[in-house]
């Protein structure tokens, strides 16, 4: 009987908040196209580690297991990318998982992605159509649009682009890439953009885009292929007019 | 606008890089390059400059305060940053890194050049081409001097790049690609001429000129 293939990994643990971090090294048998959550569920059912020692079992996080909710993000090999769609056979091994550490960390794998559900309320991004009453239908969207502002609806608030931004850490309050292009898709929507003047002014208050450093790390980063720079320079743009607007006023509203 | 005193920072201090400090940057280099035709060449050229009318009010008003107030929240951004190059070896985030790492050793290769030549005029010294010469003879501040030049002239290209984005004048990938190669372009002639007045200033033939 030839002998059974397995896979090792180092995990980067912490058992608590505010506990200091430490790294556990796991070895697992291979199965054929197991992916990085397979692998951590094999490591759960018999959570000791290679040195035999019996450890508790590694935390993480996940939802849709399709890499369209971002929940199970964490940094893979150095890279921030999403867990159940890092298939083992194509890393390199030992497979390093760590949390992604710009974001609280809850424990071990599992972080706090808050800041960005916050960030996406300060910009408002959805489109207000309730009312007392049957506001009627809104105004249609040309097709084409349509196409191009579902691009940006892809975005699942994984947070790998603002682990990737050397301008989001624990020193700055910088909003990140993620909500400024939701700005841009919601700005675009022609109901939403009854509220662009709201969401500008909000990505150009404190800790808006205006920190943002331009080294462009979050648009090669971006698992949905999200054009991030794109949006990041077409809202700088549209920050310009309106601090021109909200400065001198204007003819328009 | 008190809520939106970030905003108005960021952009004052990008556009301060541009204009004045920017454009005296080239100006400043189209006088050493007087040098390459002479030492009198250069000596009237700056001569030409310490006469300006409003001398002291250009000085404070067109460098000395844009330069201060970009230096110094320069630095506060510089340290808000946390480089990750090691991780993501893309080329914008090697010019976002090197754009931080220029700025901060430009702060200390200004701030000795000023003191060196401005601050020495003030005390009574002469700014001239033998000053320079005189300098520019010692090995370690030759090499000072042209990594300061080669400094100066990286961060001001690259922040003609940054400083459209940061605008919304470049907003397309493809339109961004091209202000990189406008800002190559300006970079290697920013130093073409920053270099050869370097060179200048050691030719013993152009001291007598
Ligand atoms: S923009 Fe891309 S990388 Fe950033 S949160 Fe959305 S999906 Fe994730
Ligand atoms: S579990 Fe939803 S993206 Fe991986």
């Amino acid at each position: 009987m030839s002998e059974q293939k397995t896979v090792r990994f180092i995990v980067t643990r912490q058992d608590s908040p505010d506990a200091s971090p430490y790294t556990e090294e796991f070895e697992i048998p291979h199965r054929e196209n197991m992916n990085v959550i397979s692998a951590l569920m094999e490591i759960r059912r018999n959570p000791v580690t290679v040195d035999g020692k019996d450890s508790a079992p590694v935390v993480w996080d996940m939802n849709c297991l399709e890499e369209v909710c971002g929940a199970c993000s964490m940094v893979i090999n150095g890279k921030p990318r999403q867990s159940c769609t890092a298939l083992v056979d194509q890393l390199d091994q030992p497979i390093r998982l760590e949390p992604m550490k710009t974001f609280p960390v809850v424990r071990d794998l599992v972080v706090d992605r808050s800041r960005m559900f916050d960030s996406l309320k300060k910009v408002k991004a959805w489109i207000p159509i309730d009312g007392t009453y049957d506001l009627g239908p809104g105004p249609r969207m040309a097709e084409n649009k349509r196409q191009w502002a579902y691009e940006l609806s892809k975005c699942m608030t994984c947070g790998v682009c603002l682990e990737a931004c050397p301008n989001v850490n624990s020193k700055s309050d910088f909003i990140g890439p993620a909500p400024v292009s939701q700005v841009r898709l919601f700005n675009a929507h022609p109901t939403g953009e009854m509220n662009r003047e709201d969401r500008l002014n909000a990505l150009m208050g404190d800790g808006g885009l205006s920190n943002c450093g331009n080294s462009q790390n979050c648009v090669q980063a971006c698992p949905k292929g999200i054009p991030l720079t794109t949006s990041i320079a077409a809202l700088n743009r549209d920050m310009t007019m309106q601090s021109f607007k909200n400065f001198f006023g204007s003819d328009k509203l | 606008m008190p809520q939106n005193q970030e905003f108005f920072n960021r952009r004052l201090h990008s556009l301060l890089g541009v204009i004045p400090v920017g454009v005296f940057l080239i100006q400043h280099f189209i006088i050493n390059h007087f040098a390459v035709y002479g030492a009198s060449s250069f000596n009237a050229a700056a001569h030409f400059m310490e006469s300006l009318p409003f001398r002291y009010a250009l000085e404070i008003f067109v460098i000395f305060l844009p330069l201060l107030y970009h230096a110094i929240y320069g630095l506060y951004i510089a340290f808000l940053g946390k480089s990750n190059t090691r991780r993501y070896g893309f080329f914008r985030n090697i010019m976002f890194m090197l754009q931080r790492v220029t700025g901060v050793f430009l702060v200390i290769f200004i701030a000795w050049h000023v003191w060196e030549t401005r601050v020495a005029a003030a005390f009574g010294a002469d700014v001239n081409y033998d000053m320079m010469a005189d300098i520019l003879s010692s090995p370690f501040m030759l090499v000072f001097y042209i990594a300061g030049v080669l400094a100066a002239t990286f961060h001001f290209a690259n922040g003609l790049w940054s400083f459209a984005v940061s605008w919304g004048l470049t907003v397309t990938p493809r339109s961004q690609k091209i202000m990189t190669y406008v800002s190559i372009t300006v970079f290697l002639v920013l130093s073409y001429i920053g270099i050869r007045a370097i060179i200048a200033f050691l030719d013993p033939a152009l001291a007598n000129m």
